[in-house]
């Protein structure tokens, strides 16, 4: 995914993760992608598919709805027809193109 | 060791074997209520052999005549399996746990209303190679949302029969048992199991995924009136501050329900289980016999009953909750706060069972699919003050704890019971983060949970999962917890008392000698030894220490409840210090030889049963130490 963050390419720099946004953030979803840095109890791949089989595939449509309580953390999504509830940390994989406001 | 039921399929007609049907479908889809629907009562729920994962078998005969065995598998989103539930639902549907056959037909069932995750599942099942039905339930909502689905199409595409259906209704029902019947039939007898699947990679889902998105944009159009229900609801219920007090109103309402509405069943219970061993006691001789049936049998199935009618009230609110979408949503707004002691959102659900009795909290930390996190959770269960130590506090604390008002507005008493409470909660906590931070790194597991639409109970389906986990509780706890009473009799009643002894019955036996040579022990805690031996039959359940105490200080009746006289007795021979130290204890003991027994049994190992009596044995003394020399330093040894 590297080149997709060019720091120089206009189109594409607009692009953040989920977990960047907050309460109202919506966009379409541009890749999935696990960095393996440690944080996460599943290796890259395994979270990876599991965000896939959940719905967080490229093209879907993404709105977050709610924030918890405390470090506005976990985080309520809507993704095309569903809902679904992660945490920030998982959010980070996902990055998002952001609807035109 | 007693062991659970295992999986035997139910009793088949010598010769034709009958066709098998296994049902498998994302959470929430409405499996539940198809699998009710199809099969009707005819249900028998057990185990898998050597897991713990519950396998639903009903037998179906439609209106031709044909019979069918259904299986109902744990919810999933792929085949790939991440939690013991999951693993049960894969290796079924391939054919590949021991002892079970592998399915003729599959049977995937779609919530209409939300298909775009259930076509990949849908084309990940018929890679399988089994031939497939897909029934789009709750066809009904997606009628009224207006959302078309182009049935034929759908089955065109997919190259699989395809049927809509309304469970709750039985609309469609027969149908859908006929379709998967013929589709079974029509296909070559099912092979021993399936050995060409593997495992799809990322790059495979998301092929899967392109492909099912493919047929979903063709075939099904975008609802016209989408549910802005659940939307609306959720604004009130996920606020971050009306929803946690809402959640706090749930949670207080449970509390209630479980501890006020039991009540008169638990009283009903006691009464009917004394009447009988009263009954039994006439007509036998006086003897070892009659005391093994008494005080081991009876008075031991009577300490599992009277717990029934808090289990089934507990579980009555767990199962409403998750049926009407509620539970999801309690363990997004927890997840932070469970998060601090490193447990996972869903960690709740069995913390808070362990409030009524640690057994179904045990038990229900098998909605946690990580193993580490349903290990810590399991650990953390048993410190949670279950209803059998009310019993313990509230004799000792009317016995010891004056029954004034502090600052004016507080009960002492109540304040006491309170601390007691709020020490088993930190406890929990503590022990969670301790196990989580410091001996297993780890990054704790992802928290990634669909939120379900939200939905009208169905009584009918929460009815019927109430009365099975009542069920699964009798029969597997109460083996366990039988088989450990009459242990414990054995332990305190032989060898009996030699004759014109003097002291009470019990000082005689093992109990009497085990209690005599931990006293040492025990002493530097300030436990005399009459309180040591209270702890053994104490072992069988937590509440069985007052009628031991009642029968070491031969105060008449050892039945649980108010003990005027007891208390009073107590007050007399213990120290206050003694006491306040007896109450430190009961919130950390390893007390509960049955709890123990059903760790075993989840975790599949003597390991974790060991480490957990361990370590709480450590903490009750440590707390136990340390109240009883502040006590004493504060002048009320």
């Amino acid at each position: 995914m590297s080149e997709l963050c060019r720091p120089n390419d206009v189109a594409l720099t607009r692009e953040t993760t989920l977990a960047d946004g907050r309460r109202g953030f919506s966009g379409v979803i541009s890749a999935v992608s696990v960095q393996d840095d440690a944080s996460h109890a599943l290796d890259p791949e395994e979270l990876e598919r599991r965000l896939l089989e959940i719905g967080f595939v490229e093209g879907a449509k993404v709105k977050i709805l709610h924030e918890g309580f405390l470090g506005r953390d976990p985080i309520v999504v809507s993704l095309d027809d569903t809902r679904v509830a992660l945490r920030r940390r998982e959010a980070r994989a996902v990055m998002v193109r952001p609807d035109q406001a | 060791m007693v062991t659970a039921q295992t999986a035997t399929p139910l009793a088949e007609d010598a010769g034709v074997q009958p066709i098998r049907i296994a049902l498998v479908g994302n959470p929430n889809c409405g499996k539940t209520a198809m699998f009710n629907a199809l099969t009707g009562s005819r249900q028998k729920v057990a185990n898998y052999a050597g897991v713990t994962v519950e396998r639903k078998e009903g037998r179906l005969t439609t209106q031709d005549g044909h019979t069918a065995i259904v299986l109902d598998l744990p919810g999933t989103y792929s085949l790939r399996a991440r939690s013991p539930d999951e693993v049960v639902t894969r290796d079924a549907v391939l054919g590949r746990l021991e002892g079970e056959t592998t399915p003729d037909v599959i049977v995937c069932v779609a919530d209409a209303t939300n298909l775009r995750l259930v076509l990949r599942l849908a084309l990940e099942l018929k890679a399988v190679g089994r031939p497939v039905v897909l029934a789009l339930n709750m066809i009904d909502i997606a009628e009224r949302q207006g959302r078309d689905i182009d049935v034929e199409g759908l089955a065109s595409d997919l190259g699989v029969p395809v049927l809509t259906t309304v469970a709750t209704r039985r609309r469609g029902v027969e149908a859908l048992a006929s379709a998967a019947i013929a589709a079974a039939s029509a296909h070559a007898t099912a092979p021993s199991s399936i050995t060409g699947w593997t495992e799809p990679s990322a790059a495979e889902l998301r092929r899967l995924h392109t492909t099912a998105e493919r047929i979903f944009k063709k075939r099904v159009r975008e609802a016209r009136r989408p549910d802005t229900m659940t939307g609306r609801i959720d604004d009130v219920l996920l606020h971050p501050v009306a929803g946690i007090a809402i959640l706090l109103i749930v949670l207080f309402a449970m509390f209630q329900a479980v501890f006020v509405v039991a009540k008169p069943f638990m009283d009903l219970i006691t009464a009917a289980v004394t009447a009988l061993s009263a009954g039994v006691a006439m007509v036998l001789p006086d003897g070892l016999l009659k005391s093994l049936i008494c005080d081991g049998v009876i008075a031991g199935v009577g300490s599992v009953l009277v717990f029934l009618p808090q289990i089934m009230i507990l579980f009555l609110f767990i199962i409403l909750l998750e049926d009407v979408g509620y539970m999801a949503r309690a363990a997004f707004l927890l997840d932070r706060v469970m998060g601090f002691a490193g447990l996972h959102g869903r960690a709740f659900i069995p913390l808070l069972s362990s409030f009524a009795c640690a057994i179904p909290g045990v038990m229900s930390a098998r909605v946690i699919d990580n193993r580490r996190d349903r290990l810590t959770t399991i650990m953390a269960a048993p410190l949670m003050t279950c209803s059998a130590r009310i019993a313990v506090y509230t004799l000792i604390i009317s016995a010891f704890i004056p029954d004034k008002r502090v600052l004016g507005v507080v009960n002492l008493q109540g304040l006491v019971f309170f601390s007691l409470y709020a020490a088993g909660m930190i406890g929990a906590l503590l022990v969670a983060w301790v196990m989580r931070r410091l001996i297993w790194r780890s990054a704790s597991e992802p928290f990634l949970m669909e939120l379900p639409a939200y939905k009208r109970p169905e009584l009918v389906v929460v009815l019927r999962s109430v009365a099975q986990r009542g069920q699964i509780f009798l029969t597997r706890a109460g083996t366990t917890i039988l088989f450990m009473m009459v242990l414990i009799w054995f332990v305190c009643q032989l060898p009996g008392p030699p004759p014109g002894a003097t002291e009470p019955a019990i000082n005689y036996s093992f109990a009497g000698m085990i209690g005599r040579a931990v006293e040492p022990l025990l002493a530097p805690i300030g436990f005399s030894w009459q309180m040591s031996v209270a702890l053994i039959p104490g072992l069988a359940a937590r509440e069985v220490a007052i009628g031991a105490l009642g029968a070491i200080y031969a105060v008449s009746g050892g039945e649980s409840g108010g003990h005027p006289l007891l208390a009073a007795n107590l007050a007399h021979h213990w120290s206050m210090a003694s006491a306040l130290a007896f109450l430190a204890w009961y919130v950390f003991a390893p007390q509960c030889a049955s709890t123990l027994a059903v760790v075993k049994r989840e975790t599949g190992s003597w390991i974790w049963p060991t480490i957990m009596f361990a370590y709480m044995f450590a903490l009750a003394y440590t707390a136990a130490f340390v109240v009883y020399r502040i006590a004493v330093s504060l002048g009320m040894g």
